[in-house]
């Protein structure tokens, strides 16, 4: 049990996927200008960053490994995980309307997500159980979430701001992103 | 054709340079440009994935269907990374050993599926093969310059030369994650403001 306390605090606030591993700084600041957008992509990805993990694990274990694929493993995943986003489009927009309302417009952007086919390869260079392989896809989701809400946190202070010109949007963005990623680096004390 | 091919080729190069005036790709930007070495490896082999997917995606524009072009955009992109993959295995070990996963992630980066999906998709092959060169060499250029940076800051060297001498003392930071940020960032601004001029 011990272990895995430490694999969820260590996915989501040590390495956590954005700050520390670099994974995922398109959506990161993309969908950060405004609160409800960060919220929505946050959830998004914890949806399909975990179905993603379960898939892609029981495909690269019981296939690719058994039958020595590896080298195809780039292709099944990306294969697995934008044929995933598009199933999970089409069951939520007929089965429960008012979440594809809010998730709707994320979830095609979630298919160039580095993120996402981040946190698979992870799970299978770490030759991580399958119960690891969820429970870290769970927690890196989290982190993702975490850091997108406070950053939009931020970033709707900065607008209200005076910078100056040639610093404007992406640029005192980044660092910004910069100064909270600074914040992260506190918790590598606790590893 | 209003543009010539030499403009698709140098309007990578500084009109529509990838990280810096489209804020795509960063996720390789910012983690491989801990040293200049790794920064144009992964610009390299970028490039060479960006000018192949450009030309058979144009090659094929008028046979793949269009309610399906982004899934056969991406299926052609991920076989040309796994030949990077590959070819680097083979040829380049320690780097491909620094890249690690960040070389099948070329598959999610957005400038490549940007410039099928953008470009290769509606323009001739010739051109397709210009503006993936262009766009490849302009990405390179700019992770270099970012490697440099932080290399030179961060660690006191460049191409692991010595450059300041013994007493000089490395700024860590610029190596780890936040330095990556705020490095990119600043250099943004300076090509806001030389821009602006």
């Amino acid at each position: 049990m011990g272990d895995y306390i430490v694999l969820i605090i260590g996915s989501i606030f040590i390495n956590n996927i954005i700050l520390a591993q670099y994974l995922g700084a398109c959506p990161f600041l993309g969908t950060t200008k405004k609160m409800e957008t960060a919220v929505g992509m946050g959830f998004a990805v914890v949806f399909v960053m975990t179905m993603a993990a379960i898939i892609t694990w029981v495909i690269s274990t019981f296939f690719l490994t058994k039958f020595g694929l590896q080298y195809l493993r780039t292709i099944a995943f990306i294969l697995v995980i934008a044929s995933l986003v598009q199933f999970v489009e089409m069951f939520l927009r007929k089965s429960i309307p008012s979440l594809y309302a809010g998730l709707g417009i994320f979830l095609p952007l979630i298919t160039t997500n580095c993120a996402v086919m981040g946190v698979c390869l992870i799970n299978i260079n770490e030759e991580f159980t399958f119960i690891q392989a969820l429970v870290s896809a769970i927690s890196y989701a989290i982190g993702f979430g975490f850091a997108l809400i406070l950053f939009a946190g931020v970033r709707e202070r900065i607008v209200l701001g005076r910078v100056p010109k040639p610093l404007q949007d992406t640029s005192i963005a980044l660092v910004t992103a910069g100064v909270l990623s600074m914040a992260f680096f506190a918790f590598r004390g606790m590893a | 054709m209003a543009k010539t091919l030499t403009q698709e080729f140098v309007k990578g190069l500084w009109e529509e340079v990838p990280p810096f005036r489209l804020v795509l790709g960063l996720c390789p930007v910012l983690a491989v440009t801990t040293t200049v070495e790794n920064g144009i490896g992964m610009g390299i082999a970028t490039t060479f994935v960006l000018v192949c997917a450009n030309t058979l995606v144009s090659l094929l524009r008028n046979i793949i269907p269009s309610r399906v072009r982004i899934a056969c955009f991406i299926l052609i992109i991920a076989t040309f990374v796994t030949l990077v993959e590959l070819l680097m295995q083979a040829f380049a070990y320690p780097l491909f050993l620094a890249l690690g996963i960040f070389i099948p992630l070329i598959v999610v980066n957005c400038v490549v599926l940007g410039r099928s999906e953008a470009f290769a998709s509606k323009n001739r092959p010739i051109n397709a093969i210009a503006d993936g060169l262009g766009i490849g060499i302009g990405f390179t250029l700019s992770l270099g310059a970012l490697g440099a940076v932080r290399e030179v800051l961060g660690n006191g060297t460049f191409l692991g030369m010595e450059v300041f001498g013994p007493s000089f003392v490395p700024f860590t930071f610029m190596i780890e994650a936040p330095g990556a940020f705020v490095g990119l960032g600043l250099m943004l601004c300076i090509m806001n403001f030389i821009g602006k001029k």
